[in-house]
């Protein structure tokens, strides 16, 4: 059964940011948490919450209807794969996204957008991030 | 500067408001961190002048691996203390360190003095000064609160501000980094608040690309590792450093009532375990650290009648659990916290507060001085009072409490009790009355913490006392962690990172270190500290210790004053050998320079018609 990232166990979070720098490293071999598709906040402050910014594997996609150039393709189990190729770096997948989890790399002028790899995960040292199993609709 | 061979400095004058940026491949010898900051310290210090002179400057740094390796979370402050009037280092975790790195500085060196209130902004592509006068006088949550609303960049921000007591030139002010930690020592605040200073936001969002991700990422992955699946770091976040209070306290080594004794009854009812079982909510992390220490604890204040109630909450750890606990003979954890809470939104060193309010306590008792000066009656159990005073010290009410806010040292010259003003070369005790390692580690350490050397901790793993071995370790620690200073690493890591993982994982970002580079670095950063500790006039000869160290028993026994002067006189004979050694990657480039000049000159030389 294919798997999506869930922020599931958010109350857990420390605010480390282990998990930006590990989806920037990964997936975009560079240090800043700026590359990463997925953001930790904090509401106020460090005396707010934290929260987590990413895709949430919708199984519609608006980012995906809005895209004119179809670089957009529907995943499974939910979700979108890029193909930076086809991307004209138009914003409209960003403003498309009503979760605001559809991010944009301003140095290569391409959106940057959770693929699910599961990779923040495997580094959350308090597990608040899992894959979950989901069915294939 | 990370995969570059050369140090990025900004410079800021606040007097002119006019900035600068120098790029400096003469400071890769110094690694980062303390090395570079020390560096820019002996360059732009004025021993001449006093500590708040707006002409000294702050110099802010990271280290060689920030942010890039786990753990490596912290930013050293380099200035004059106007504590001890000599070197003032103090080292903070956070967010800081990571922003500052994003936004492409290995340093920041502040001069200067702003003509009126102003923060710092400092982003990727720019510097500003902002008004800050509505902000003078708000305490450092406020403060944060303030700059918080007005910017953006949130998750890649950092915001170090000063509370009153930083703006009424407390010699103990602290600089409070992002809401939970602190540069708490030596007066960091003091000096900001100097130079109408009152914080810095930084704003990192710069891009920097990996050269070889598979190298890097395997010794990353490595260290994540150590971190997490070891039981390297797991103390410190299980139930965090206040663990110790309980071992401590057991052992007749937990500062109580200004240390007339290293044990308190009431022990329990402060101990760690007490403190997660009543206070603990919620843990937190330093940004790029996943073991997260910082241990947040809360209590309900009944604020009116009417079951009126408010949540206070602050992070706790063990040396404040100490200085505003044990030592004062607060017997509850809600009280710790409400003073702690206190201190926080003033903004002061705890350490330096509680021991200061220590010995105001046995001098009101003794009669040194009387409650027209204290305006509270200072009882040992007493929060209600204490509350008060740190008020008082902090806002500078009357001349007393402006005397008390210099330290202790200066306060017990002024009014008595030099014996019971537990302070070390002029900076207040930590919470650790273990034995020789602890004293003699302070008195000896180049900014006189505890954590300059670790003392204390070697106390704990030595069973039977050997003077020349003591003075030998302590030597050691003191001149390797120059050099993980410079990394710049959490000290709670110091397991994770031995001298190969230091240079499996530098090595793996560009550098080409070997052991024997490392140990080079070390000793060179640490003569560079001597250097600027001997031109603000320190002598290590001079440092007289408080006798009641010598009349309360430690740990390991009673402390012969005799014994410890001579383990002093023993390491400062170890530092004057080392400013006679030679630095040979110094003396090559020297020899090199020279060479070049003699070059260089040779056909001007023939010119002259000699």
């Amino acid at each position: 059964m294919p798997k999506v990232l869930k922020a599931a166990e958010m109350n857990k979070c420390i605010g480390c940011f282990t998990c930006m720098n590990i989806c920037s490293i990964v997936n975009r071999q560079n240090h800043s948490i700026n590359k990463s598709a997925i953001k930790v906040r904090t509401t106020g402050g460090m005396t707010g919450h934290f929260v987590a910014i990413v895709c949430i594997a919708c199984q519609d996609p608006a980012c995906m209807e809005a895209c004119p150039s179809g670089a957009l393709t529907k995943r499974p189990g939910g979700g979108v794969l890029l193909q930076e190729d086809k991307c004209i770096g138009c914003r409209k997948c960003e403003k498309a996204c009503i979760m605001q989890s559809v991010f944009f790399d301003e140095e290569k002028q391409k959106p940057i957008i959770c693929r699910h790899c599961g990779s923040c995960a495997r580094f959350c040292p308090h597990q608040c991030l899992v894959m979950e199993e989901v069915e294939e609709i | 500067m990370i995969y570059e061979n050369y140090m990025r400095i900004l410079y800021v004058d606040l007097s002119t408001a006019k900035i600068r940026i120098e790029k400096r491949e003469d400071l890769m010898p110094y690694l980062g961190g303390v090395g570079i900051a020390a560096k820019l310290l002996e360059e732009n210090m004025h021993p001449e002048l006093d500590a708040l002179d707006p002409s000294q400057p702050i110099i802010f740094a990271i280290g060689a691996g920030t942010w890039i390796f786990p753990v490596l979370t912290k930013t050293v402050a380099m200035f004059r203390s106007p504590l001890t009037n000599e070197l003032g280092e103090s080292y903070a975790g956070g967010r800081l360190a990571m922003t500052i790195l994003m936004a492409g500085y290995d340093a920041i060196v502040l001069l200067g003095k702003s003509p009126k209130p102003v923060y710092l902004q400092v982003s990727n592509n720019d510097v500003q000064l902002k008004d800050a006068r509505a902000m003078w006088g708000l305490t450092s949550e406020a403060t944060g609160q303030a700059i918080r609303d007005r910017q953006t960049g949130g998750g890649k921000r950092s915001i170090i501000r000063i509370g009153p007591a930083g703006e009424n030139k407390v010699a103990f002010a602290s600089v409070c980094v992002d809401s939970y930690r602190h540069f708490g020592r030596l007066g960091l605040g003091a000096v900001m608040g100097s130079k109408n200073l009152k914080a810095m936001t930084v704003i990192g969002d710069r891009s920097i690309q990996i050269k070889d991700t598979p190298k890097y990422f395997k010794i990353y992955q490595q260290i994540f590792k150590k971190c997490t699946s070891t039981d390297m770091m797991s103390k410190y976040h299980d139930a965090g450093t206040p663990i110790n209070i309980a071992a401590l306290n057991a052992a007749g080594a937990l500062p109580t009532l200004n240390l007339q004794t290293g044990t308190f009854e009431q022990g329990d009812q402060i101990s760690g375990e007490a403190f997660a079982k009543k206070n603990l909510v919620r843990k937190l992390a330093c940004t790029g650290c996943p073991v997260g220490c910082i241990h947040i604890g809360m209590y309900r204040r009944e604020f009116d009648k009417g079951h009126e109630y408010e949540a206070i909450s602050v992070s706790y750890d063990y040396e404040l659990i100490f200085a505003l606990g044990s030592f004062l003979g607060i017997k509850s954890s809600d009280e710790i916290i409400a003073l702690i809470d206190e201190v926080e939104e003033t903004g002061m060193d705890a350490m330096s507060c509680g021991v200061c309010l220590g010995w105001a306590t046995e001098a009101f008792m003794n009669g040194l001085i009387s409650e027209e000066q204290t305006l509270v009656k200072l009882a040992f159990g007493d929060s209600d009072s204490y509350l008060q005073a740190i008020r008082y010290l902090a806002r500078g009410k009357n001349k007393f409490y402006r005397d008390l806010g210099q330290g202790s040292q200066e306060a017990s010259l002024l009014y008595g009790g030099s014996d019971y003003a537990m302070q070390i070369a002029g900076n207040e005790m930590p919470g650790y009355h273990t034995g020789y390692g602890a004293l003699v580690g302070a008195a000896v350490g180049a900014r006189h913490s505890h954590l300059c050397n670790g003392g204390y901790s070697i106390d704990q793993g030595m069973k039977e006392f050997d003077e020349a071995a003591m003075v030998d370790k302590l030597y050691n620690e003191e001149v390797e962690r120059c050099m993980t200073n410079s990394l710049i690493m959490c000290l709670f890591a110091r397991k994770v990172y031995d001298r190969q993982t230091i240079l499996d994982s530098l090595n793996s970002v560009g550098w080409d270190l070997t052991d024997q580079d490392l140990t080079e670095i070390s000793k060179r950063i640490y003569r560079t500290k001597l250097r600027i500790k001997n031109a603000y006039g320190f002598r290590q000869k001079a440092v007289k210790l408080p006798r009641r160290f010598f009349e309360t028993t430690s740990m390991h026994g009673p402390l012969d004053e005799a014994v410890a002067q001579r383990m002093i006189r023993s390491f400062d004979d170890k530092n004057k050998s080392l400013m006679t050694e030679e630095d040979s990657l110094l003396l090559a480039k020297e020899t090199a320079k020279k060479e070049t000049a003699k070059k260089e000159t040779t056909p001007l030389a023939s010119g002259t018609g000699k």
